[in-house]
């Protein structure tokens, strides 16, 4: 009796070009077609001097090649290109918002370890950890930054733990149920073998519950970001993709392509993060293909 | 001194509710092969469990080599296989059956022996790299009872394993049980569904009628050993799978009767 996939292993190779060669055409063609559209709404909106749902000049929607060029160009005379101090803002964004992750990430999973093997605790803390997620981060921000400021804390750091609170959250909630998630036999299995709840954790629990965690891990990874872009505001950090959007905003009627850079670069940064979750998932997470959430 | 020795087992869920067994007394003998066989709700999965120290039986006493079952289970004194291999997906043939021994401490090339004779065991040799989801439900029942002896128990529980399987897929992996039983020399414990399979395999078939769950009857099982594929085919065969039908039967009126009466008083 054979296995069901027994392929050869040059097959398999070449299959998986094949298909890696299918999806970055794919990638490139929604692409074309998602910048075609953009242009082609601004043509027709403009011609036809249509109004609704908004007006369409220069401001709302410039032309794509617009603010891409834009990137290449000097911001004042003899200065850097856009695209460098943009890529050099985010660069320091990016740094606040990975470690904003990381402690999210860890602080996330160990309370999710904790509320998922002590009932009473789920109950009694779960609606304060929801409750917590409600307040609006445009609230909380200044309050922390002030706080930690007061103790000595550097402003980034301050940034940091704004964009771990963003991060936790979806964390937590998908530990738990990722930890629950163990099929019934495959506890009572554990039991046969006589293995304490740790054991079960780190052999059964955890594995069963990297799927859902992973799904969580791509939610935070732009969460952390939108963090801390928001974190920087209050904290009047200039370095930061939020004070590049602070700056530029305030140009916008003037100079929208300025705005407009700075969303792609964001985006852009965004992207990076989440294909890096991607990335560490798909060496991490060995499961059938049609598994992986 | 018994392997499994049952007293007086009894096992009510929830107070006053469904009575799943009642009063089981049965001693099993080392290197038997004993089938539990009777209708849903006869207490047949749950008296597996009990012996397993899966399930706490409301009155009565299990010992398992001569010990409690609980310590029994500390101990590892049992594999146990359920109708579903419940693999882990992310673990490749070769680190699930390593599992048990991975929790019973067992170093890395103790580990690594013991898995290449479990393969061979169950004729999955070459197999080790492969994932669940890469296996016919057939071989992933292979790897389960690999799994399943792989720390070399006395005793092996099985609940239903072919179950899920085809008849043809069942009647060539029967055949290799009684060869892993022949092999390992362990004493099995196996509840089935079907009347044949459970002749075909056993010393003893114990036959259950349910609500409440107790033992109808016992049939020995005398056919020669080493069953072959020539075993299907003997008179003696039919008469046995004849007398089991019958004892279920005799189950059903049982149960039947004994719900009349509680209807009526």
């Amino acid at each position: 009796m054979t296995a069901i996939a027994a392929e050869r292993p040059r097959e398999r190779r070449t299959f998986r070009l094949r298909e890696a060669t299918w999806r970055v055409l794919l990638f490139l063609l929604v692409l074309a077609a998602l910048w075609g559209l953009w242009e082609g709404y601004r043509w027709l909106w403009m011609r036809e001097h249509w109004t609704w749902p908004f007006v369409v000049d220069d401001t709302s929607m410039p032309h794509i090649h617009d603010f891409l060029r834009a990137l290449f160009e000097v911001t004042r005379p003899g200065g850097p290109l856009l695209i460098s101090d943009l890529l050099k803002a985010a660069a320091f964004t990016a740094r606040e918002a990975a470690v904003g992750f990381a402690m999210g990430a860890v602080g996330g999973f160990a309370l999710g370890v904790l509320l998922a093997h002590f009932r009473v605790l789920q109950r009694g803390l779960l609606p304060y950890v929801v409750a917590s997620q409600t307040i609006p981060i445009l609230v909380i921000a200044p309050m922390v930054v002030v706080y930690l400021g007061s103790r000595g804390v550097p402003a980034w750091f301050s940034v940091s733990v704004i964009a771990a609170f963003l991060t936790f959250f979806p964390v937590t909630i998908n530990t738990i149920r990722g930890l629950q998630s163990a099929d019934r036999r495959a506890l009572e299995l554990m039991r046969s073998y006589a293995a304490g709840r740790w054991r079960v954790l780190w052999k059964l629990r955890f594995p069963a519950a990297l799927p859902y965690i992973f799904a969580a891990l791509k939610v935070s990874a732009t969460a952390s970001i939108v963090g801390a872009v928001i974190g920087e505001l209050p904290s009047s950090i200039q370095d930061g993709l939020g004070g590049q959007i602070l700056n530029y905003s305030q140009y916008y009627t003037i100079q929208p392509r300025g705005l407009w850079a700075t969303n792609v670069i964001a985006a852009l940064l965004g992207i990076a993060f989440f294909l890096v979750v991607l990335l560490a998932e798909k060496l991490v997470v060995r499961r059938a293909p049609e598994n992986v959430a | 001194m018994s392997v499994v020795e049952i007293t007086g087992v009894t096992k009510q869920f929830g107070r006053g509710g469904t009575t799943a067994l009642q009063g089981i007394d049965l001693a099993i003998e080392e290197r038997e092969f004993v089938s539990l066989i009777g209708p849903s709700g006869c207490g047949k999965s749950t008296l597996l469990r009990i012996i397993g120290d899966l399930v706490q039986p409301t009155s009565g006493s299990v010992t398992v080599n001569g010990k409690p079952a609980r310590q029994a289970r500390v101990d590892r004194d049992y594999g146990i296989v359920f109708q579903d291999p419940v693999l882990y997906d992310w673990r490749t043939v070769a680190k699930n059956i390593a599992l048990p021994l991975e929790l019973a401490r067992w170093d890395r090339r103790r580990r690594a022996e013991r898995v290449k004779a479990m393969l061979e065991l169950v004729e999955l040799q070459g197999f080790e790299g492969h994932h669940p989801w890469q296996l016919s439900g057939g071989m992933q029942q292979r790897v389960s009872i690999g799994r399943a002896l792989s720390f070399d128990p006395a005793l092996l529980l099985m609940d239903e394993p072919f179950g899920a399987l085809d008849e043809m897929t069942r009647e060539r992996l029967n055949m290799e049980l009684l060869r892993i039983w022949e092999a390992s020399g362990s004493t099995i414990v196996f509840v089935t569904h079907s009347i044949a399979e459970a002749v075909f395999l056993s010393t003893r078939v114990i036959v259950m009628s349910a609500r409440p769950g107790r033992i109808s009857d016992v049939v020995p099982i005398d056919l020669p050993q080493p069953r072959t594929g020539a075993t299907r085919e003997e008179p003696r065969f039919f008469e046995l799978v004849t007398r089991v039908r019958e004892a279920l039967h005799m189950g059903a009126d049982l149960e039947r009767a004994g719900a009349e009466a509680e209807a009526t008083a």
